[in-house]
Order: C-alpha cells, then structure tokens, then sequence
C-alpha cells in the first residue's frame, strides 16, 4: 500500500528530551482537542438554534445510535493502526446481527449472554480468518478483506435468503438493552465506552498495543526490532472481528427487524471514516481509540443535529465527507507543521 | 504495506538464480493465463447449467449489467497502476445521474445537460485529484470522503425524488444493440474505451510514465516525469469517464435516484484486482482487466440464469480475488509456512528455546 501512502512522517530520531516529548505531547492533544472542539461548536450551535437538541431524550437518542458505530471503530481503529485495513466489517456485522438474534427464535429461552457470545464467536472467526491471511499469506488487507466483504456478503445472502428475523421473537430484555439508562445514561453508551476506555488503555500503556503503533509507523523497522509484526497483526484483525460480531447483537438489539441489508451498503466506510476523522492516520502509527470513537459521535451528532435544525437528511453524507476531507486535510498541515518544528529544534540543539 | 512486496519477491530464493528472473515476469502473464481458462471455465459453465447462456439475448443482457463496472474500471486500472485509488466512483456515477434527472426535469436540453455533466465529472476528479497530489494526502481516505461528499450532493440535488420522464431515443440504451443486436450500448462504449486505454497505457510514454510512478514515485519523479500532473489528469479522466457511466446507467434504468450505482465502487476495485493488477501500482494490463471484467461479469450471469441466488455471486467473486492475490505469492507463503512449522517443530521439545514473544 506504500505507494498509495503520504509521503514519509516526520522524522521520529530526534532526541528525546523533555522539549520535544513536550512537543509531541501538546500535539497529540491538538489531534484530539481538534475534534472535540468542533464537535462541541457543533452541539453549541446546534442548540442556540434549537435547545431541543440538548434535551435529554435527545441526547439519549445519539448515544445509542453512535454506539454500534464507536464500538467497531475501536476494531477497526487497532486495524488500521498496523497500516492495514478491515472492509468486511460491515460482512461481519450483518451475518452476526442475523445468526445470533436468530437463536432467540430457535433455541427458547437461550440467555441473552449466550447470544452475545455467539456473536462475538463468529466475528472472531471472521476475524482470525482475516488475520490468518493478511499476516500469514503478507497479502495487502486491502484486497483480502475486499474479498472476504464479498464472500461473507454471499454467506448471509444465502443463509438469509428471503427470511428475516422479526421483533416479536426476539424477548423483551434483549430488545430493551437500547432503551436502559441508568441515572439517565443509556447502557449501552456506558457498556461501549467503557469497552473502547479498555481499548485505548490496552493500546496507550501495554506493550503489545505500543507495539501497533511501532508496526503501523515502520512495519520493517518493527520486524527489525524484534516485534512479532504478524502475531500482531493477527491479534488485531481477531479483535476488529470479533468487535464487529459483538456490534452485530447490538444492531440486532437495536433495529430488531434482521434481513441481509442489516448495517448498510457502506457501514465499513462509514466506520473507517469515524476513525479517519477522529485522527487515526489511515496508514498508521497514530491516533487513538478514543479520538476513532469521537469521530464517530460527531458523524452521528451531525446526523440528528441536521434533523433537529430542520435541514433534511439529504445533506448528511455530503457534510460528513466534507468533514472527513476537512479533517486529514489540517491532520497534515499538522504532521508538515510538527516535522518542521521539530526540525528546527534538532539544529538549533545542534544534534 | 510495502515491505510484503519486497518479502514475497526474495522469498523467491528458494529458486536457482536464473529462474528468478523469469519467474517474477512472468508472473503477471501466468496470472493472465490462469484467468482466461477461468473465463472459459465460467462459459462452459454457463452452458451446462442453462442452454440460454450463450444466446444472443443473454449476451446482450451480459454487457447490459456489467457494462457500467466495467466502463469505470478502465480508469481505475490506470490510477491503481499509478499507485492511487479512487473509491468515489460510484459516487461520481450517483452524482451525475442526479444532476441529470435534475436538470432534465428543468426542461434543459439534453445537449447542454451532457456538456454540464462531463464538466461535473471534471471538477469531482480535479478535487480528488488536486487533494491528493498538491496535498499529498493519501488517495484512500481522500477518496472515501469524497465518496461522502459527492453522493451526498446526488442526495441534496435530486433529495427523495425519482425523475423517470426520459425520452426513448435514450433508455434505448437498455433496450436495443448497436451493430449487433446482441451488443449492448454499454458493452460496445467498454469495447472502444479498452482499446483506447490499453494503447495509452501499453503502447505511450504516458503508459510508460505510469507503471514507472506506480513502481517508485520517487525515482518516476527523479526520472522527470511530472507525477503530480499525471495523477491528477487520471483523477480527471476517471471523473469525467464515471460521470458519463452515470448517464448510461440512467437511461439504461431510465431512472434517476439519488442512490444510483450505490456501493458499485468496490465491485469496480475487485474487477480490477480480479484482473492481476496489483495494489500497490506499478504492475497489471488492460487484458487482464477485460478478462476480469469478463469472468466478474460471467459469474454474475450463469448465476443469474440457475436457481441459485443471484446476488450470492459475491461468494465466486471474493473467492477469485482470495486467489488472485495470493497465486501470485505461493512459492513465497510455502516457503514461510514450512519455516513456520520447522520452527515450531524445532521449538516443541524444548519449551525454553521457543521463548516468548
């Protein structure tokens, strides 16, 4: 994928002392501070407008919808981090939804808990088979998960075929899992974001997630430092997986009626530009699971903040892939900015 | 990414020298040849399960669904050749065939209409194409978001309305053949384009340019050749090709909706993949494409005359791909997995040695 990339990062052998880390902190924060700040302009002006948006239901209502999306874009965050990619998420996502919430209707009585390991057991599956290929067989992720898109694709079309799962087999404590709250918070965002807090830590502070970054940033270099670049790799293609599988029960939670077009013609696009925006470089190296799960809450506050206002739906998807130009767009002006800074500081050291 | 090209290539060591060479030129080829008995495979198949497969009418139904995918994937070959890719396709068809309705239901000619759209596809390919090379921000996520951006605009132009009011001089296009009638409209454009696209890219300094920048960008640059402009000016071309596959899409459905060609951008990338162009640019011919193009849309029709569910053809299609992209890697991935199990077998007896990662 090289040749598609951005021309190489800023140099990353400048000395480390306190200035720079300073530095690179500060910027760290910008990336994430940066789309904090127009989600925040956002809701602001949203509700100057129109203080309904700010009303609690309403609120609830996009914290439940982001949900699913926040989720797989924790997975597909740890994907991408590597400088590789998942497009049969949304494959995933759709066969899970399908199969798991099926087993209400088949097995009577099944516990819900058991459905969500499903679930997760078939994303994982997925998962492992796409990791099994793109680090063993060292085939570009791109074209592998294009192909097992279509694939699984095929596989919930034909299991699937004409049926559907509908909301009265489905028993009330599973359809309910949406609606809870808890001192007005919805379940379900508190569940998602503490998964994706779980997820960001693992990859801020344990070796193993430090070590996608070092992958992402120099796969070559990261074989040379004796990181196990395909066990890695592996590793996060299973959990995108099995997150996607995970997202699949909630969306079935969530939609309740189950046929082959559950997630969308393009939920893998959707989700790979949640992370995009939300400052994940989409070849690696940078970004955090936290700023992926933002991006995804301001595509899908600019969703119901549009409805809110009275601007039909119809110009969502144009304002959201503005914002997604906008945003790799100042996300290099940073990187040009920083490589700079960086380089002056190295000659005025004298290093 | 990249490294895995280099891997692939000198895990080759296995052969003695001389091979090598050989080998990796003639891998291409032998993927050319694999796909044209795949192809045939795909007819034969055809036939055997229903006797209308090779009917006149039938191959005139063949190009009619395939023809858009195939028209746009012409373009993209070049760009993903070029190093780059354009996921914004479909959306650029989406695009075009919503300000087509628009303006037909404004009662403009379809003569200004036209001029209006090629301008369209111009302005979508220069966006992509001045983001990408003046910025240097990576094509995937540049054009996912314009994949956005422009189905976004079909959506804000045409908003829930279905225009279907177009002449028949025009939704002729799906309807009747031009000089055979068993050659559709579409598939005669896909003709005439890949013999276009396959002299520029074969037989032109600009083809060379192509393959040399898709190969190393730096060195193409070194070597004088002005990279940015070229990409940019295939960034344009697939605009304005995409914009006119709107059209055609249009009048052959004689509809326009705001989700026109909705998600065919990853058919049109798998058709391309399908034909041994490699994703990482420098390597791939128009043949291959066509006879991609030719078992893509081969599947998708023997399917669609058996009982089997005609949208299930995705199953054969990713399965090709799996295979496309890893026939090519084989002696490199056996050669790894046998390490892998020699040093697993190395490992077993002594837990010590195996360490932990």
């Amino acid at each position: 994928m090289s040749t598609i990339l951005a021309p190489p990062r800023e140099p990353s052998g400048a000395p480390p002392d306190v200035g720079t880390r300073r530095l690179t902190e500060r910027v760290f924060r910008v990336r994430e501070s940066g789309i904090i700040a127009v989600l925040a302009l956002f809701v602001l002006v949203t509700a100057l407008i129109q203080p309904r948006f700010v009303s609690s239901s309403n609120i609830q209502f996009i914290l439940v919808n982001t949900a699913v999306y926040a989720l797989v874009a924790l997975g597909e965050t740890m994907v991408i981090l590597t400088r590789n990619v998942d497009l049969s998420v949304q494959s995933v996502l759709a066969l899970s939804a399908y199969l798991s919430a099926g087993l209400f209707g088949h097995v009577h009585g099944i516990p819900i808990p058991v459905v969500f390991l499903v679930g997760l057991g078939i994303g994982l599956a997925f998962g492992m088979a796409n990791g099994l290929m793109v680090s063993l067989g060292r085939v570009p992720s791109l074209v592998v998960t294009l192909a097992t898109l279509y694939i699984i694709q095929g596989i919930d079309i034909l299991v699937v075929g004409g049926n559907e799962v509908v909301a009265s087999s489905l028993p009330a404590g599973f359809v309910d899992i949406p609606n809870a709250t808890i001192l007005g918070v919805p379940w379900l965002a508190i569940a998602v974001a503490a998964v994706i807090g779980a997820g960001a830590y693992y990859l801020r502070s344990y070796r193993s997630g430090r070590e996608l970054y070092a992958i992402g940033s120099n796969p070559e270099g990261a074989q040379l430092a004796g990181i196990p670049v395909a066990k890695r790799v592996f590793t996060s293609f299973t959990l995108c997986g099995g997150i996607a599988g995970v997202g699949g029960v909630l969306w079935a939670a969530q939609y309740q009626t189950i046929n082959t077009s559950a997630g969308g013609t393009n939920f893998s696009l959707i989700v790979i530009a949640s992370v995009v925006v939300g400052g994940v470089a989409i070849f690696g190296g940078s970004g955090s699971a936290v700023g992926a799960a933002i991006g995804a809450l301001l595509l899908g506050t600019i969703n119901v903040a549009l409805d809110v206002l009275g601007i039909s739906d119809f110009w969502d998807q144009a304002i959201a892939g503005f914002l997604l130009l906008l945003a790799i767009t100042l996300d290099r002006g940073i990187s040009v900015r920083l490589a700079a800074a960086l380089r002056k500081r190295s000659a005025r050291d004298g290093t | 990414m990249e490294p895995d090209r280099d891997t692939s290539l000198a895990a080759t060591v296995d052969a003695p020298p001389g091979w090598r060479s050989r080998l990796d030129g003639g891998n291409m080829l032998r993927w050319e040849t694999g796909l044209a008995v795949v192809v045939v495979a795909i007819g034969i198949l055809g036939v055997s399960t229903s006797p209308q497969f090779l009917t006149g009418s039938n191959m005139f139904n063949l190009g009619l669904q395939s023809g858009e995918i195939a028209i746009m994937a012409l373009p993209m070959t070049l760009i993903i050749i070029s190093g780059e890719i354009d996921l914004s396709v479909a959306s650029i068809m989406g695009m075009s065939s919503a300000l087509l309705g628009y303006l037909w239901n404004k009662h403009w000619s379809m003569l200004l209409i036209f001029v209006v759209i090629i301008l369209l596809g111009v302005l979508a390919g220069a966006i992509n194409g001045l983001l990408i090379t003046r910025l240097g921000l990576p094509s995937l996520a540049v054009t996912i978001g314009t994949l956005g951006l422009y189905r976004g605009v079909a959506n804000i132009v045409l908003g829930p309305n279905t225009i279907s009011n177009f002449p028949t001089a025009y939704t002729n296009v799906g309807v009747n053949g031009v000089v055979s009638p068993d050659l559709s409209f579409s598939a005669a454009v896909f003709i005439v384009l890949a013999i276009i696209f396959g002299v520029v890219l074969h037989f032109t300094p600009v083809g060379r340019s192509i393959y040399a920048m898709g190969a190393s960008p730096e060195a193409a640059t070194f070597a004088g050749i002005r990279v940015k402009r070229i990409k940019t000016m295939l960034f344009i071309v697939s605009g304005v090709i995409c914009a006119m596959a709107g059209a055609l899409l249009t009048f052959r459905l004689s509809t326009a909706v705001n989700s026109n060609g909705l998600g065919l951008e990853l058919d049109v990338v798998a058709v391309v993949l399908l034909g041994g162009v490699s994703i990482f640019g420098g390597k791939g011919t128009i043949v291959g494409v066509v006879l991609g193009v030719l078992a893509f849309a081969g599947i998708q029709n023997a399917l669609l005359l058996t009982s089997f569910n005609q949208e299930a053809a995705s199953i054969p299609v990713g399965g090709l791909l799996l295979v496309s992209v890893f026939v090519p890697n084989m002696a490199a991935l056996t050669a790894r997995l046998r390490a892998l199990v020699a040093r697993r077998g190395r490992a077993a007896p002594s837990a010590i040695g195996s360490g932990h990662d």
